[in-house]
């Protein structure tokens, strides 16, 4: 049973080599001050390509989230039922993650705090709520 | 253009398992019985706008589908935004017989998920199935969830349309499910992806469907039996993924809905009966709102006490649409305007003389609208 890994490219690796090394990082645009995540060459805003990986500060709020009742790969099946959380940062950008303590409960718009949990040999950025 | 062009007739094939059909013998199917409704020849269609199937990717699939049916057509290829394709295509064939560039039109979909691959509605996102994002469903329940948290909107009130749409469903004779639902079956349903419900999705189902798209005048020289004139359409495309949505409640269903009121010259106060694309129950509730029979946020109370059921204020989905007619994306709903506006429905809404039809895909990624009429 394998495992859905991501499959980082020479875009994306910096991502992954930072949540590694304990920082969750986005993209800003140099020309027009646009953050954003997921890894893109261009500045989705602007057009442009000068941009630089930027430190978040780990924190944003909870706009939704939905639970798994039905595993739609294998190797989710014994974490059932299992959360996965929309997060947007305080700078803007938005995610896909997991909420580690849903027990406190998961509710819009509630504050959320990074924390990296590292699972596969892959570091990951889950979120804690407040 | 209002009026100028219509709907000559529709075709479609059984709904549920075909297996060993494969889509160019299911589409020549739709595609022969909807010429028979129009009682046309094959010889006058010179163009063929066709959706491309999910389950398998071919390229130039619009050629190998003309080859099928010896037709060497002036205008025609795939189009792909999933399901709202159809009413896009059909928009686009008006578009180009105003343009001159062809006379008679048809328009097809077929595809066969349910013998074949249903990899497009449970496939991993990218990088994301890291933290088990997966499926087609989970956007729609991450939508439902927001909305609920936002404006309040329960349970019960998505197994309102849930429960209309089902029921009128069990009336046809050709539906995939024709099992009725009452709100207390719906509320035992078990989650899926919480807060979705099984009875929230639709089904997943292998057919084909067609449509013969002319103009009004050439219906008349032709002598077609029932044409249905198309008021107006428009489009809207959401485009961006679920997650990166700045507003998860809202779509581009409204500036579609817009721009085919504006052209049909009608509001949403002057439509008898509707056909609202559902393939999850958020995507009807979403759709109501944005079209504006009612603000954002008041569709859960909108929808109570069997509004969008037969005999209410405007029923939806009355030949039992994506919950219970068939899965296919969109084109039952096009073919239940046309018989509505007919007079032919198994849910027959007495007297109805406007129909507005929406088509969506992905994840409410895409949008379109079609307001037929007399």
């Amino acid at each position: 049973m394998s495992f859905p890994l991501p499959e980082p490219t020479p875009l994306s690796q910096p991502y992954w080599d930072a949540l590694r090394a304990g920082r969750l990082t986005f993209q800003r645009c140099r020309h027009c001050g646009h953050a954003w995540l997921p890894a893109r060459a261009e500045c989705p805003n602007c057009l442009r390509a000068e941009w630089a990986w930027t430190d978040a500060s780990g924190t944003g709020r909870l706009v939704s989230w939905v639970i798994y009742h039905h595993a739609y790969h294998e190797a989710f099946k014994a974490r059932l039922p299992y959360n996965v959380a929309l997060v947007e940062l305080d700078e803007g950008p938005r995610l896909i993650s997991n909420i580690v303590n849903p027990q406190a409960g998961l509710k819009a718009d509630r504050p959320v705090t990074l924390k990296i949990e590292e699972e596969h040999g892959v570091a990951l950025a889950r979120f804690a709520l407040s | 253009m209002r009026g100028k062009y219509v709907i000559a007739g529709i075709g479609h094939t059984a709904f549920g398992r075909l297996p060993g059909r494969g889509t160019v013998s299911l589409n020549v199917e739709a595609c022969r019985n909807a010429l028979a409704d129009a009682g046309i020849d094959k010889a006058l269609v010179d163009a063929l706008f066709v959706k491309v199937p999910t389950s398998r990717y071919q390229s130039m699939y619009g050629q190998t589908l003309a080859e099928a049916m010896l037709l060497q057509p002036k205008v025609g290829g795939v189009w792909d935004q999933g399901g709202a394709t159809n009413i896009s295509m059909i928009s686009f064939a008006c578009m180009a017989i105003d343009a001159g560039q062809c006379d008679v039109a048809l328009v097809s979909l077929a595809d066969d998920p349910k013998t074949g691959t249903r990899q497009a509605y449970e496939k991993a996102w990218g990088d994301d199935a890291v933290y088990g994002w997966f499926s087609v469903a989970a956007g729609y329940a991450m939508t439902m969830q927001r909305h609920m948290a936002e404006y309040g909107t329960r349970p019960e009130q998505f197994g309102e349309i849930a429960v209309a749409v089902r029921n009128h469903g069990a009336n046809n004779p050709h539906a995939a499910l024709r099992v009725p639902l009452t709100l207390d079956k719906y509320m035992q349903s078990p989650f899926i992806i919480e807060p979705l419900k099984r009875d929230d999705i639709c089904l997943v189902s292998d057919g084909a469907a067609a449509v013969v798209v002319m103009s009004e005048k050439r219906a008349r020289e032709l002598g077609v039996r029932a044409p249905v004139r198309i008021l107006g359409f428009g489009q809207g495309q959401t485009s961006y993924d679920v997650p990166y949505r700045p507003v998860l409640t809202e779509t581009m269903a409204k500036v579609s809905a817009r721009t085919a009121f504006k052209m049909a010259g009608v509001a949403p106060k002057d439509i008898d009966v509707a056909q609202i694309y559902d393939c999850y129950t958020i995507a009807v509730l979403m759709t109501l709102e944005d079209y504006g029979f009612c603000r954002k946020g008041e569709g859960g109370r909108w929808v109570e006490g069997g509004r969008v059921a037969a005999g209410g204020e405007l029923p939806i989905n009355t030949s039992g649409g994506l919950l219970s007619e068939t899965g296919m994306p969109g084109m039952q709903l096009v073919m239940e305007g046309v018989r509505q506006m007919r007079g032919t429905s198994v849910n027959q809404v007495k007297d109805a003389a406007t129909c507005v039809v929406s088509n969506q895909g992905g994840i409410m990624t895409t949008h379109s609208t079609m307001i037929l009429g007399h």
